[in-house]
């Protein structure tokens, strides 16, 4: 056999199996994704945002408590993880590049970020829920502010340390304070870039289940308060795929079809949100 | 390559050259310049005077120390942990190397310009407006007037009037620079450092940088560290050659790059060498 010919054969080879390889992964992906949106698309009606879950047998019913929890413990956790990931961001791109603190931080964030989230709604079920005695809005939204906190911290250091170190020197040659400098300067140059950040974290949480498994719990009812165990689409979406009936298992197709849209919208906008940055950087 | 850092060391000795600027007014005196990255030291006992409301050209290869020197002069080697600065830099009296002098007083009084444009994420009015903005509590009427003053005076107003509401990024790299000029002359600092001002831009729009400079010297005192010994030529009325931290040569342009007192510096400016 002529080498030449020998590379030929081993090349096609190569390529067909990288191929295949790539259209088996893309052919599992339109698959669920498929299934979801066709057997999801038959629940999704005026009902489904508006009424509360019926019983077992009855007709019709909704997850409009489940949406509004899932809004909820999304948004609060927000509120809390990004002004102290901003800000322990700031700490570790402007102050702790080689502080023994900043390395302890940076490492641990690494070690959180690929922590399982089971395993912080276990923590934060020993630490709230137990003492409390209570499944609560607040546990679960606590739960996943601990899972947003490192992603937030380190993409707004990666940001904050892309700006050009000339950018800083320039606001500061002008007689700048240096909080002046990164309020009115850095901040505004990373913004983009930080926004980013906090949509893949808020995307990141949408469609965890295990932690407000331990946290939030679910609810059949509407929440009058964040101390009450709330309804959230993740957790519906657990209990009633596992349940013995047909109208549970199509509004469980419906909550999926809900989540998966919405980190589909989010990972969208990022992708939106970058491109403009980069035409106009 | 033959021994340039002997002639450096034994050939000039800093305590023969010349320091002076004859009978032009001082603005600034540097006195026994010392400067370290950490241990190691940058610049040794730089002695030069810079004449007010003229314009001073560094040269020399790159590395000599000629950007580290001008940057001890606002101050901002002070950002970083280690640099440190020894020595006398006086101007009107006060030795600005003196950690007393508040650093924001200081680079209200002496700009800078860098290499590569450096525009704010912010609108071309408010990139002119931040640096007003910080010094001074001026109406919104009052910065306006302020903005196209620096505008008219960085020669960039005639090209930006209609845009001044768009992105500072938005501009092209000549403009960027202007712009950045109109932020530092907008504050109306005394000195002005211009750290390799036209090394990232094309000919004409250097061209344009260079006049400026020429208009700009009446009212500032201007310190440019330049590669382009053309450049230093056309822009300045006098030039300190630099090499490997030191002052090897000082004095009017004109004498320098006719009748250079040291042989390095005559090989440097010929081309010779560098």
């Amino acid at each position: 056999m002529n080498i030449i010919f020998r590379r030929r054969v081993v090349n096609s080879l190569v390529l067909g199996l990288s191929g295949l390889a790539a259209a088996f992964g893309l052919f599992m992906l339109t698959w669920i994704l498929g299934d979801v949106a066709i057997k999801g698309a038959g629940a999704i009606n005026w009902q489904f945002f508006t009424e509360l879950p019926a019983p077992p047998g009855m007709e019709g019913g909704g997850l409009a408590n489940a949406i509004v929890g899932t809004l909820l413990m999304t948004g609060t956790a927000a509120l809390i993880a990004v002004p102290f990931g901003v800000l322990a961001g700031t700490y570790l791109a402007e102050f702790g590049y080689n502080t023994v603190l900043g390395r302890i931080a940076r490492f641990i964030s690494d070690i959180l970020v690929s922590a399982p989230s089971i395993v912080i709604g276990v923590f934060v079920y020993l630490v709230m829920v137990k003492p409390m005695h209570n499944f609560s809005g607040w546990a679960g939204a606590c739960s996943l502010a601990i899972i947003m906190l490192p992603v937030v911290s380190r993409t707004t250091e990666e940001m904050l340390k892309l700006v050009a170190p000339e950018m800083r020197e320039a606001a500061l040659a002008l007689g700048a304070p240096y909080w002046k400098m990164m309020t009115g300067v850095i901040y505004r140059a990373a913004s983009t870039g930080i926004f980013t950040g906090v949509i893949l974290a808020v995307a990141r949480v949408a469609g965890e289940t295990a932690p407000l498994l331990f946290t939030a719990l679910n609810s059949p009812y509407w929440m009058h308060s964040m101390n009450e165990p709330m309804a959230n689409l993740t957790v519906v979406l657990f209990n009633y795929a596992m349940s013995p009936y047909d109208d549970w298992h199509r509004l469980a197709w419906g909550a999926a079809l809900l989540i998966t849209m919405a980190v589909l919208v989010l990972n969208i906008l990022t992708r939106l949100l970058l491109s403009r940055k980069r035409r106009t950087s | 390559m033959y021994s340039l850092s002997g002639e450096a060391e034994g050939g000039a000795p800093e305590t023969t050259i010349n320091t002076g600027v004859g009978d032009d007014p001082v603005k600034l005196s540097v006195r026994n310049l010392n400067f370290f990255y950490g241990d190691k030291q940058a610049l040794f006992n730089n002695t030069l005077d810079i004449a007010a409301n003229r314009v001073t050209a560094f040269i020399g290869p790159s590395g000599c120390g000629k950007s580290t020197h001008i940057r001890t002069y606002n101050r901002m080697y002070s950002l970083y942990k280690g640099f440190r600065a020894e020595g006398e830099i006086i101007m009107d009296g006060i030795n600005v190397l003196d950690p007393k002098v508040p650093a924001l007083k200081l680079r209200h009084q002496i700009g800078m310009i860098f290499q590569k444009p450096t525009p704010f994420p912010m609108s071309v009015m408010d990139n002119i407006a931040y640096g007003l903005r910080l010094h001074n509590s001026f109406s919104d009427s009052e910065i306006e007037g302020r903005v196209e003053k620096a505008l008219r005076d960085s020669a960039l107003w005639n090209e930006v009037e209609s845009k001044l509401h768009q992105p500072g990024t938005a501009l092209s790299g000549g403009q960027q620079q202007r712009l950045c000029i109109a932020r530092a002359l907008a504050i109306e600092p005394k000195v002005i450092l211009m750290d390799e001002p036209c090394s990232a831009l094309d000919p004409i729009a250097t061209g344009k940088i260079e006049e400026l400079i020429d208009e700009m010297k009446y009212r500032f005192t201007i310190v440019i560290v330049t590669h382009n010994m053309q450049q230093a030529a056309r822009v300045s009325d006098y030039t300190a050659y630099m090499y490997l931290g030191k002052l090897i040569e000082f004095g009017l342009t004109s004498d320098i790059f006719t009748n250079p007192g040291s042989k390095q510096t005559e090989d440097y400016i010929s081309g010779r060498f560098g």
